[in-house]
């Protein structure tokens, strides 16, 4: 099941060279980037790993598309995704989406759990969970 | 429709780069911009291409800015005709390989290095070879970190900074200690070498510094040298070209010499080379600021009324109260 979430969620994942043309919209606004991975795709998994620090004070997006594939290099087979800060007058996230993702995304699993008077909660369980963090996708 | 069409905000407001950098991914070259190559027997007017670049306004910024210099000149030009031709080869569909463009600035301070530096990426920004052609000028301190894993990062963050453009490392000879293998300098070079091989495309290294330290610098850093395909040296100025250079200094300040000045001009630029410290084009530039603060308080202290001459005119007592005259 194909995970879905930040700005372009519900198109096809992006080529390098669609990539790079917005990292040069970003950078444009002067947005700083960081590069984001995890292996838990739980929708309310907010708080990646990150891959090293937000990066300051660059021009150019060759060096945001070098620490993305830095990352990729390190985590072939992890989700990665790509935000964008506006410190401006928003101060939030201007911009986030996938830049990686597994081959094989297992999908999830609806757990209901029965409690006090007969109220069901429901519950997302990611099916490579049932795996170590580490060796979720190979 | 693709997903490149549908780019969601890069669509209503274009990044102020407009576009005009080389197509990235691959590193196909410069200019290759997926259009159909030319047919076999097409040919192309030089003189238009040559027009349409730009180049000429930058090589004639260079020529007039800059006194002297002639051999840098022609390497810069040559440079600029390979890009162009470059260029032209890859509208025709023949094989170009973007060329090395590492260089080595060496020559005595004030000999003009960052200038050209400064001038050599806008003239590769122009020709399309980089995206943005700005200079991110460091030294040693802004390379090398304090602890063990902090010089990585700080070598890659500086790097980065400078992709799309030119990274001028001055007297880049402190980031190799001789004496000391464990200093952490040695893991900047090694990723400046990674970096200079794998994003060649990405940014152009420039290092600057004095012949010989650099030649000892790179004879213990082969990898370094072998990267670095242009060595431009710069000599000092002869006192002729000193003088040039202090007129084009005063014209753009809006001062003049007076007659009897000129020679004593002259034989100050002649003492001062002389002395400690000398430091070609810059020295002449102090010189002149402090010929200024004398001219500004002689007229201040004569009292009376002064005209436009009085005002642009720097008199011989404006230098001869120099240090270099005792
Ligand atoms: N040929 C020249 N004609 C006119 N001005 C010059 C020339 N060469 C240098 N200058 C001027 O001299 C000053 C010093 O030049 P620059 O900073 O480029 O020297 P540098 O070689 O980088 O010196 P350092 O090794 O000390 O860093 C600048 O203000 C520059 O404009
Ligand atoms: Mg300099």
């Amino acid at each position: 099941m194909r995970i879905t979430q930040g700005t372009f969620s519900y198109l096809p994942d992006f080529t390098d060279e669609e990539i790079t043309a917005q990292i040069a919209y970003v950078l444009g606004n002067g947005w700083p980037c960081s590069v984001e991975f995890t292996d838990d795709p739980h929708p309310r998994n907010n708080y990646w790993e990150m891959w090293g620090l937000p990066m300051f004070d660059l021009v150019d997006p060759a060096a945001v598309l070098y620490e993305i594939n830095e990352c990729r290099r390190a985590y072939p087979s992890h989700y990665i995704r790509l935000n964008a800060y506006d410190a401006g007058t928003r101060q939030t996230t201007a911009l986030s989406f996938i830049v990686q993702r597994p081959d094989e995304e297992p999908g999830f699993r609806l757990d209901r759990e029965e409690s006090s008077d007969r109220r069901i909660r429901y519950r997302l369980h990611p099916y490579v969970l049932d795996r170590p963090a580490g060796q979720r996708y190979v | 429709m693709t997903a490149f069409d549908m780019r969601g905000p890069a669509h209503d407001d274009p990044p102020h780069d407009g576009g005009d950098g080389p197509p990235q991914g691959g590193g196909d070259g410069p200019a290759g911009d997926g259009a159909e190559p030319l047919p076999e027997d097409a040919t192309v007017d030089l003189a238009q291409e040559r027009a349409e670049s730009h180049v000429d306004d930058v090589l004639d910024v260079l020529d007039a800015e800059l006194v002297g210099l002639a051999a840098v000149k022609t390497r810069i030009r040559q440079i600029a005709a390979l890009l162009l031709i470059d260029r032209l080869r890859a509208r025709f569909g023949l094989s170009t390989t973007p060329p090395n463009l590492h260089m080595c600035f060496t020559g005595s301070p004030g000999t003009g290095k960052t200038t050209v530096a400064m001038r050599l990426a806008e003239l590769l920004h122009r020709l399309g070879y980089l995206r943005r052609g700005h200079l991110v000028a460091v030294t040693r301190d802004d390379l090398v970190g304090q602890y063990v894993g902090h010089t990585a990062p700080k070598t890659k963050e500086v790097l980065k900074r400078a992709m799309g453009g030119v990274l001028f490392i001055d007297e880049a000879y402190y980031l190799y200690r001789a004496e000391n293998e464990r200093d952490y300098g040695q893991e900047s070079i090694e990723i400046l070498l990674q970096m200079m091989e794998n994003q060649r495309h990405d940014l152009v290294v420039v290092l600057a510094g004095y012949k010989d330290r650099m030649d000892s610098f790179f004879a213990s850093n082969p990898g370094m040298s072998s990267r670095i395909a242009h060595h431009i040296d710069f000599p000092d100025y002869t006192d002729e070209e000193l003088a040039a250079i202090g007129d084009m200094m005063l014209r753009d300040a809006g001062y003049a010499l007076g007659p009897e000045t000129v020679q004593v001009f002259r034989d100050y630029l002649r003492r001062r080379r002389e002395q400690p410290r000398f430091a070609n084009a810059r020295s002449v530039r102090n010189a002149l600021e402090r010929a200024r603060l004398r001219h500004a308080s002689r007229l201040l202290a004569g009292g009376g009324r002064v005209g436009r001459e009085q005002l642009t005119t720097l008199l011989p007592e404006d230098f001869l109260s120099s240090r270099v005259f005792d």
